[in-house]
């Protein structure tokens, strides 16, 4: 039984190795699991007899660590988050290219072309952004929720009913918003305070967790949970009662990327095909998909009437969003201090 | 008696003596090539100059050790005191560990046991009853798990209903939820091994046991036990160790509100620290230590052979 | 007989087994129940369909799925046979040897996997892989997998090993046996339980293994948990509890295949 099995699965990975198309040229990409429709990504390769390749990551870190540890050279583009192209960069693991190689590239967004991790935008393009911050249960909460108290200095209805993103870089950013202090402050009070600040605001907290931060606001496990604005509108969608906070103190802005890795082996086809998701109609697709928000001109004809319209997705005018900062080493490292002291 | 019963019957013999280096010889080629090739270098790792945000820099450094026994204060230029920091979080992990493993044990062996005097076919069969949940996977299953015995969950309305509670039972985000996520994650890994010893046992035993009137207890106690003592201890191996570097179903149902080893480890190579020096010292102080108490177990064990 | 039964029952130890199994399985009725959910959600009850069934099928990202299904399941199922066989070897070497050289430090070799931290495994793997050339790809996912699946298969396996007395293959020798022949003849079927759990945890734990998969696999391959778990941007939908549930209906009808043919075995002597 198990030898027939076995050769049965020995044959089937042959076949598999064998039957990969023939294409003029290659593609690998490297990038989140169900973050790109599949239709979009076959529209590329029929489009440019491309044969399109996938591997995917977890977390931004996940990636930088697997690249670090000897995966350059295998993928011509990657998704990273602002921060980590700040991050990858600084390694020397991008590679640059000029707005001309690029026909599309007028197509970005004014707001999103001169950004504070990529100036001019030479190694990295938009690809979807969003915002993190929080949703609160209405039928717990009826107050005033745009201010980041309810995290840190909750009101007695939602102590102990709090789950927070296991993500170092998100919480401490949006505590130094709650603070009114620079995010990776290198002022010692300050730092001492941000300290405190996470200590107290601690047995408030009913747990940390990434992966069921959508899950834990439905099921009414928890109040109010810190969240990514397009799982707010999940949340919302599959029926629970609960708000998005765009605080008045401020709120963590992401923004994903495709950026050109360096020592990519297929460098043309990587600019065909960062060219060809700036296309308006290409990056609705991603939009509708993904349900977060594109930085490219001329999409909303493509986008469905839902994205349009789901609140988590257009914050307020003169919202106070602002990037998770790359820390230097020496505050990282305190950074890390704290994190470890929080969660000893 | 039942000392030499179990002695006579796990003392090692030489079959095929002059041939042990041949046997030996697969698990030595993939595993000190594959396993411990690669570890070798982090153990290097672990004494280099890290560099920011993932990866090392070739100086030599004591600095991951010294993060791990002294504590500088926030800014790091305080004078060192001893930092009890991570030694917590050993303790604690070991303290979770040991405790899944107790309970693994107290349902794994009577489960075992049952399904060893099972007859025929049917043995197989409840062998992969064991099994077959865990063809499904673990973030799944804890997540369901999760759904199961919240405070609103099915368990405690069940519970409510029949009257047995008049306030629901609260598990999640507590330590007996981290245990239970670590029960829950390795069961089986305790149940096959003891079944597997126990499936051997010769019940004549029992009957000259019983004929000479011992208790079932003293029967348990005293000849079963001892004779199937190498599948319990393969199991706890197998529990425990995997249970002390464990941290996702304990994190899903515990809160994640403290480290564990697995996770303290994990943030410095997938977390926001980058730490790879730091992250290979603690692997590698956990490593000696479960090597200190594997090795000390061998030697028992040859010695016993010996005698 | 009556008293043989006596013997082997020791009250409490059936209510035990149940309860065991009750935890085991409690879980997974809900991950049933969930794939047929009609709503998108895994914890709020939308009605029955079988909406996330169609679209394992023949959903756009249906393809993907069964092939991170299909890579799952054949890693696991030769990196156990592999990791099986090494570790009888190794058992008959350590319990059935009599002393060699480096039999000490063996079984702290053997034990390796289980005790290096899995991220560490995983990092530590994809630095060595890249440096020795070994691109990554369906290859270093198995080779890993056989390599941390060797203690999972061992314990068990030296565990029933421990039991067995060498009578019977001393009187194999006697009568003019092969050693081979003791070994294929003698020891291997009294093994029989031993291997099967060994086979069973090490298989298991290939199928469930995320952290150190996730770090060596290359590019376009992908197994079950890599895909759950990369799936952060959008979020667990039921089309996962759908899939889990295909799989244990796999299992099963694995199982009770095993089972008729066992007994089909037994009918025939």
């Amino acid at each position: 039984m198990l030898k027939t099995f076995k050769l049965g699965a020995s044959i089937l990975a042959l076949t598999l190795a064998a039957s990969a198309a023939h294409a003029e040229g290659k593609l690998s990409i490297y990038h989140w699991f169900e973050y790109i429709p599949q239709e979009l990504l076959d529209k590329f390769a029929a489009e440019y007899d491309v044969e399109v390749t996938m591997d995917t990551f977890d977390s931004n870190e996940a990636m930088l660590a697997s690249l670090k540890a000897g995966k350059m050279g295998s993928y011509d583009v990657a998704v990273p988050g602002d921060y980590m192209v700040e991050i990858m960069a600084a390694a020397g693991l991008l590679d640059t290219f000029e707005p001309s190689d690029l026909s599309n590239f007028g197509n970005i967004a004014p707001e999103w072309l001169d950004v504070s991790f990529d100036p001019g935008r030479h190694s990295s393009i938009p690809y979807q952004w969003g915002s993190t911050s929080f949703a609160v249960n209405r039928d717990v909460y009826s107050g005033d929720i745009n201010t980041t108290s309810i995290i840190f200095d909750p009101p007695a209805a939602l102590q102990g009913r709090i789950n927070i993103l296991d993500s170092q870089g998100e919480v401490l950013a949006l505590a130094s918003m709650h603070l009114g202090i620079p995010q990776c402050t290198t002022d010692r009070d300050q730092l001492r305070a941000l300290n405190d600040l996470v200590q107290a605001a601690k047995p408030s907290w009913a747990s940390f967790g990434s992966d069921i931060a959508k899950d834990v606001l439905v099921s009414g496990d928890a109040a109010v949970g810190m969240i990514w604005n397009g799982f707010s509108a999940k949340a919302r969608e599959e029926g629970a009662n609960i708000e998005y906070a765009f605080p008045k103190e401020g709120y963590v802005v992401w923004m994903d990327n495709v950026v050109l890795l360096k020592d990519a082996p297929n460098r043309d086809n990587a600019l065909k095909f960062m060219n060809f998701l700036l296309e308006p109609e290409n990056a609705a697709a991603v939009t509708n998909y993904a349900q977060y928000t594109a930085g490219v001109n001329g999409v909303a004809e493509f986008l469905d009437e839902a994205v349009v319209s789901a609140p988590e997705l257009n914050p307020p005018a003169g919202g106070n969003g602002q990037f998770v900062m790359a820390c230097s080493e020496d505050v990282q490292a305190v950074y890390d201090k704290i994190w470890t002291d929080l969660k000893k | 008696m039942a000392a030499q019963i179990a002695k006579k019957s796990t003392s090692n013999t030489s079959t095929y003596a002059g041939l042990g280096v041949f046997l030996m010889l697969p698990s030595w080629a993939v595993i000190g090539f594959f396993l411990v090739l690669p570890v070798g270098m982090m153990l290097i790792y672990s004494f280099l100059t890290k560099e920011f945000r993932g990866g090392v820099i070739w100086e030599f450094s004591l600095n991951a050790y010294d993060q791990f026994f002294f504590d500088r204060g926030l800014f790091g230029d305080a004078p060192p005191v001893i930092e009890w920091t991570y030694i917590n979080i050993f303790w604690r992990s070991i303290w979770q560990a040991g405790v899944a493993t107790f309970f693994s044990l107290l349902i794994g062996f009577p489960t075992a046991w049952f399904i060893a005097t099972r007859t025929g076919p049917n043995k197989s069969v409840w062998l992969f009853l064991i099994t077959i949940p865990y063809w499904v996977n673990l973030l799944i299953r804890t997540i369901s798990m999760k759904f199961l015995i919240r405070d609103t969950g099915p368990l405690n309305e069940w519970l409510l209903s029949l009257g047995v509670i008049s306030e629901p039972i609260h598990i999640i985000n507590t330590s007996f939820a981290v245990q239970l996520g670590l029960f829950y994650s390795y069961l089986p890994f305790m149940v096959l091994p003891i079944y597997a010893s126990v499936e051997r046992y010769n019940f004549a035993y029992s009957e000259v046991a019983a004929d000479l009137y011992a208790s079932r207890r003293a029967t348990l106690t005293k000849i079963i036990i001892p004779i199937v003592k190498p599948g319990i201890i393969a199991g706890c191996i197998l529990v425990f160790v995997p249970s002390l570097g464990a941290f996702l179903a304990p994190d899903l149902l515990g809160g994640a509100k403290n480290f564990m080893i697995g996770s303290l480890i994990e943030e410095q190579f997938k977390g926001n620290a980058g730490n790879w020096p730091f992250g290979a010292a603690v692997s590698m102080i956990l490593l000696s230590m479960v090597l200190v108490v594997l090795t000390f177990y061998a030697r028992q064990q040859a010695k016993e052979g010996a005698r | 007989m009556a008293r043989k039964l006596d013997i082997r029952h020791f009250p409490g130890f059936l209510p035990i087994t149940y309860l065991c199994l009750f935890l085991l399985y409690a879980p997974l009725i809900i991950v049933m129940i969930y794939s047929f959910n009609d709503s998108n959600s895994i914890t709020i009850w939308g009605g029955a369909s079988l909406r996330w069934y169609g679209e394992v099928f023949w959903g756009v990202e249906s393809a993907k799925f069964k092939a991170a299904a299909l890579n799952s399941i054949t890693i696991a199922v030769m990196a156990a046979t592999t990791a099986t066989t090494i570790a009888t070897l190794a058992a008959t070497a350590m319990l059935k040897a009599g002393r060699f050289r480096g039999k000490s430090v063996s079984f702290a070799l053997i034990n390796l996997p289980l005790m290096v931290p899995e991220i560490v495994t995983a990092v530590a793997t994809l630095i060595f892989f890249s440096a020795i050339g070994f691109t990554t790809g369906y290859l270093t996912i198995l080779v890993a997998h056989i390599v941390f699946c060797i203690p999972f298969a061992y314990l068990p396996i030296a565990a029933r090993m421990q039991g067995i007395e060498d009578v019977y293959e001393q009187v194999a020798l006697d009568l003019y046996a092969t050693r081979f022949q003791a070994f294929r003849l003698i020891l291997l079927p009294l093994m029989a339980p031993g291997i099967i759990s060994g086979f069973l945890l090490a298989f298991i734990i290939s199928l469930d293994d995320f952290i150190i998969t996730n770090f060596v696999k290359g590019a376009g391959i992908e197994t079950l948990p890599t895909a759950i778990f990369g799936a952060v941007k959008q979020g667990i939908k039921p089309n996962i509890m759908a899939i889990s549930t295909l799989l244990l209906l796999v299992s099963v009808v694995f199982v009770t295949l095993s089972y008729l043919v066992g007994r089909m075995g037994q009918n025939k002597k």
